[in-house]
């Protein structure tokens, strides 16, 4: 069997990855999976994370947020709203925002959308995590 | 007969005319090359998206009926044309086909009710002029147009449709054949038609199918119309490309000949100052 896969990480705008990996973490709604070659095929939502993949015995970090991937045999399609590098984020601006979101969410004013503050709180953190393996 | 320098007037001018259209034409090729370079850019995620939609919808046929809002088929009584011009003119007859295009679709369309939205200033600006109905109106960024403009299409049209208050939508736009040719294409985005599908294979799903058709169908769409947005923006800088150099082109003849004619008028002017010196000399002697 063979000991990579292809990697596909597309966004609407752009397409970020194509390439044989060795493995993938994908960050889903409900938890991080490990995506090894051979995996068996599946369909999935991808929540707010830090994807993980390893291309040459490295591992590389980006940050997504909400999508699908889809596993069948030596290929695997990740189709996601947004997504960034490691080598791409802004570290700085990264942790401003994840201040913001904390603070949004510490002091609550009237009228605040908690499941938005949340989400943008995630993908603070998720951008962070991302930048900070770099 | 003009005066000489009356001539020279007009060759200044159209002097001036062509060197904007010149410069419109240069500006008008990198921006070109900018909108394709989106339009590919943009097409992995489409092509996955719709393998992606295919193998899911047939998942959820295995386990239940396939019924999704997006997907009911209904007798179109009531349909709303999205229609995709520029915001600006000069693009030789891009804007107009479309619109003659859009007048037809109406004509054909006369027994049910048909509403528009238009994307772009010209086709707004000309079926507000005849009363059209317009039900959204979208302007501002044909040029280059960003995902979340296609989202925002997408966004009333989808709620109407799901809740049953249109039975579908087209889309009408110019797509990029090639620098030289635009094609007009009209297409049904609502209800989705799902793609034809690839070789069967179980998948594991962590969601159910149907949940997971809830946010593929409304991403489908969204998809189309970014697409179209994206081919009619690098259509748009194409045609406008091909009449600026056809303008730039016809200024050139156009000072050719002026100046050939104004050489004549010279020409003949000396030629009568001579006669009426020599003319005048004969009547001295």
């Amino acid at each position: 069997m063979a000991d990579t896969f292809l990697l596909e990480v597309a966004t609407p705008d752009r397409l970020l990855v194509r390439e044989q990996v060795g493995g993938a973490d994908i960050p889903l709604t409900n938890g991080y999976i490990g995506v090894l070659p051979g995996h068996a095929p599946l369909l999935a939502q991808i929540g707010t994370g830090n994807l993980v993949y390893t291309s040459q015995g490295r591992p590389r970090h980006m940050a997504v947020d909400g999508g699908w991937v889809e596993v069948l045999g030596d290929h695997v399609r990740v189709l996601v709203n947004t997504a960034e590098r490691a080598d791409e984020i802004d570290l700085a601006r990264a942790e401003e925002s994840l201040k913001r979101a904390r603070d949004r969410l510490t002091n609550p004013q009237a009228g605040l959308d908690v499941a938005r503050a949340l989400n943008a709180l995630k993908r603070a953190q998720a951008r962070l995590d991302a930048a900070k393996q770099k | 007969m003009p005066s000489l320098i009356d001539i020279r007037r007009r060759i200044r001018s159209v002097k001036s005319t062509q060197q904007i259209t010149r410069a419109m034409k240069l500006v008008s090729s990198a921006k070109l090359r900018r909108a394709q370079d989106r339009v590919l850019a943009a097409r992995p995620y489409a092509g996955m998206l719709s393998r992606l939609l295919a193998d899911v919808a047939r998942s959820a046929k295995s386990d239940e009926r396939l019924v999704h809002p997006l997907l009911a088929e209904r007798p179109e009584e009531r349909i709303q044309l999205i229609l995709l011009t520029a915001d600006r003119g000069l693009a030789g007859a891009f804007n107009s086909n479309l619109i003659k295009a859009a007048q037809k679709f109406l004509e054909d369309h006369a027994a049910r009710r048909v509403e528009m939205v238009t994307v772009g200033r010209k086709g707004r600006d000309f079926f507000r002029k005849r009363g059209a109905a317009i039900s959204e109106e979208h302007v501002g960024f044909t040029e280059k147009a960003a995902y979340s403009d296609a989202v925002a299409i997408a966004g009333r049209v989808i709620e109407r449709f799901a809740a049953a208050g249109i039975d579908a939508v087209y889309l009408l736009y110019n797509e990029f054949k090639s620098i030289l040719a635009q094609r007009l294409v009209v297409t049904k985005i609502l209800p989705v038609t799902v793609p034809p599908e690839a070789a069967a294979c179980d998948y594991i799903c962590e969601q159910p199918p149907a949940d997971l058709l809830n946010g593929l169908l409304p991403r489908y769409v969204e998809i189309a119309i970014h697409h179209a947005l994206l081919e009619s923006g690098a259509a748009q800088q194409a045609a406008r490309m091909t009449a600026m150099d056809a303008a730039t082109t016809n200024a050139a003849e156009m000072i050719d000949r002026l100046t050939l004619y104004m050489n004549r008028v010279r020409q003949a002017s000396i030629t009568k100052e001579i006669i009426e010196v020599v003319s005048g000399a004969a009547g001295v002697e």
